[in-house]
């Protein structure tokens, strides 16, 4: 087990090394960040002065190894924009990502797990044909289309809730949260329904296929030969053993909630780490292009990493291999 | 994409005449295939069917500027769908946007399919060092979202139709270079490819005169669903202004442009695109989920 752990974060941190040396080469390629440093009158002399100063003269393998050590100490540089550490301004966005993410997330299971159970147990049933068909179109539709519909119907039609914004937000851990407050809540309806589309179909469709697949096996029919109720081989047979797919599908998608949550809020103008990207990219902000991707991949392998470990603890068979 | 490899691919004569039966069983799937047709011819000959050229700013008439489906212009022309902000026929615009998203589409994913399917077939036959380096690659790719991937791509090349079509293949390649491996490794233990090999065929020829045609048909069930994530992809890149440029309009960039009317209750400009969007994924959608149940070898005869 060790052995095989020791392998694992051995890759992970292969794999983070890689990605700086990937986006470091990577954010290089990107338009002369001199003609963004320096106003158009400067002499030679202000020229050479800043380039020294940002150590953009250096070797680039120089610029790489001077990144690193940045990297190591916390230090990403500072924002073009804010002028303030790259990092800092992530982390001060990042609360609203995971607040969403998670939002979503929940979401997923709440509707995704009860419909799956539904279909599962009734693949005939009418319901079903339509709960299935529905799934289709949440894997087809393009997300941010249907977030663009959201907002005509519940917000410009309708008039129920808010088009964007996070809403009135209380401190809890000294972050501020939306989910604390009844009009933070009323703005996180519609982008967490938004981002949690293309989850509830995977839940929905896995939570069936499982459902279909254990409900035939001898250990249901012999509940149900002990005369034990329905409710009681749901929840305790049929839940319990779905359940262990269901949470490492959940786990692994998270960081891909995460990623989208870049589209979702651009629509919904959510002040997360998502928007700032975006508009970091449209400015040619560098060192807040290369925090954002450092962060993101390192969430990446933290989650894989974790999801791998559940594994191993939750299906003794993985580690033999 | 051709046929003939089906044909190539099929273990005897008349199976295709048995596969297009088949696929003919399923309605959703001739449905979709319908609707696929319509869709590209509509896009190919967008120039001669299109009621305006819309990017011929002398047919543009500002004054016509944001109006509803179904108003008329000063010369008697109806706009069915409406215009967008500078009086654009939303129809014409569609059409020509059409034709940049499959076209970006189609591209990158035989694009992908080729650079996938190669190095998946050399890692299979070469196997060893090469194989485990080249899989751990793909298994990492793969546990990266697409999304993720193509934006930083993009953020470091700009936007542009290149560069967004280089960035759809690096995300796409992986998923081809998996099938490619997967069913290479399951055609080189059968007795040809040992017959072939006793009979002194050099390795290129061993790839790709007898395994790449027998590892076609996975492929090109994957290359549908692909064909069809990558214009999704596409459109989503372009509606956060990553993607095409902005006198390259795809569909995903006319929604971004009526974003900003949708709140004034102006929905035609961002709806209509969306549902043209919409439309093509999922007629994509429904005849790739009918061609891999109709390809699959599992699915009993």
């Amino acid at each position: 087990m060790s052995a095989w752990l020791l392998r694992r974060l051995l890759q992970a941190f292969f794999v983070v090394m890689a990605m700086t040396l990937i986006v470091f080469i990577g954010i290089s390629v990107i338009g002369d960040p001199v003609e963004t440093l320096i106003s158009q009158d400067a002499d030679q002399g202000e020229r050479l002065r800043t380039i020294a100063a940002f150590g953009l003269d250096r070797p680039l393998w120089a610029q790489y190894l001077a990144f690193l050590n940045g990297a190591i100490h916390g230090d990403l540089g500072n924002s073009f924009v804010y002028n303030e550490p790259a990092l800092r301004i992530i982390f001060q966005r990042m609360p609203a990502t995971l607040e969403l993410a998670l939002a979503a997330t929940i979401l997923s299971i709440l509707i995704g797990i009860p419909l799956g159970l539904y279909a599962g147990v009734r693949p005939r049933s009418p319901v079903t044909k339509f709960i299935m068909t529905g799934s289709i179109l949440g894997f087809s539709l393009p997300g941010f289309w249907v977030g663009l519909l959201l907002i005509m119907v519940f917000a410009v039609q309708l008039g129920w809730l808010p088009s964007g914004g996070r809403g009135q937000t209380r401190e809890l851990f000294g972050v501020d949260w939306s989910f604390l407050t009844i009009d933070g809540l009323r703005h996180l309806v519609l982008p967490a329904l938004n981002l949690a589309l293309f989850k509830i179909s995977l839940v929905l469709r896995l939570v069936r296929a499982e459902t279909a697949e254990i409900l035939p096996q001898d250990y249901i029919r012999t509940a149900r030969a002990k005369g034990l109720s329905e409710r009681a081989i749901m929840f305790r047979h049929l839940l319990r053993n779905i359940m262990i797919p269901v949470i490492t599908i959940i786990g692994l998608e998270f960081g891909s909630v995460v990623a989208f949550s870049v589209v979702t809020e651009t629509i919904f103008a959510w002040p997360g780490m998502g928007k700032l990207i975006i508009d970091s990219i449209h400015v040619l902000d560098r060192p807040m292009i290369v925090a954002y991707l450092m962060i993101i991949v390192l969430l990446f392998v933290v989650i894989n990493l974790l999801v791998d470990c559940l594994y191993t603890v939750l299906d003794p068979r993985v580690r033999v291999s | 994409m051709s046929t003939a490899p089906i044909v190539g691919a099929a273990p005897r004569p008349g199976a295709f005449r048995r596969f297009l039966s088949a696929f003919r069983s399923s309605g959703v799937a001739m449905t979709g295939l319908v609707l696929l047709v319509a869709i590209v011819l509509a896009a190919l000959l967008a120039p001669w069917i299109a009621p305006q050229d819309p990017y011929d700013l002398t047919q543009l008439d500002i004054l016509d500027g944001r109006l509803p489906p179904g108003s008329v212009s000063a010369t008697g022309m109806t706009y069915w769908l409406g215009t967008d902000d500078q009086g654009r026929d939303m129809l014409s615009a569609i059409l020509y946007g059409l034709r940049i998203s499959l076209f970006v589409g189609v591209t990158s994913a035989l694009a992908a399919a080729t650079v996938g399917a190669i190095l998946g077939l050399v890692a299979a036959y070469a196997g060893g060092r090469l194989e485990s380096a080249l899989m751990r690659l793909v298994d990492l790719q793969l546990s990266f979202p697409t999304i993720l991937i193509a934006l930083m791509i993009l953020a470091f090349l700009g936007k542009g139709i290149a560069n967004v079509v280089l960035a759809l293949v690096i995300v796409e390649w992986a998923a081809y270079a998996r099938t490619a491996r997967a069913s290479a490794l399951i055609e080189s233990r059968k007795e040809y490819i040992e017959a072939a090999t006793a009979m002194g065929a050099s390795s290129g020829r061993i790839l790709f005169r007898h395994l790449l045609p027998n590892c076609l048909t996975p492929l090109l069930v994957i290359g549908t669903v692909q064909v069809a994530r990558a214009i999704a992809l596409e459109a989503t890149l372009s509606f956060l202004g990553l993607g095409v440029p902005v006198t390259e309009p795809s569909l995903g960039m006319l929604i971004a442009n009526g974003y900003q009317y949708m709140l004034s209750g102006k929905f035609w400009i961002s709806f209509y695109p969306g549902v043209a969007l919409l439309l093509t994924v999922m007629a994509i959608n429904m005849v790739g989920d009918h061609l891999r149940d109709v390809l699959n070898p599992r699915r009993g005869e």
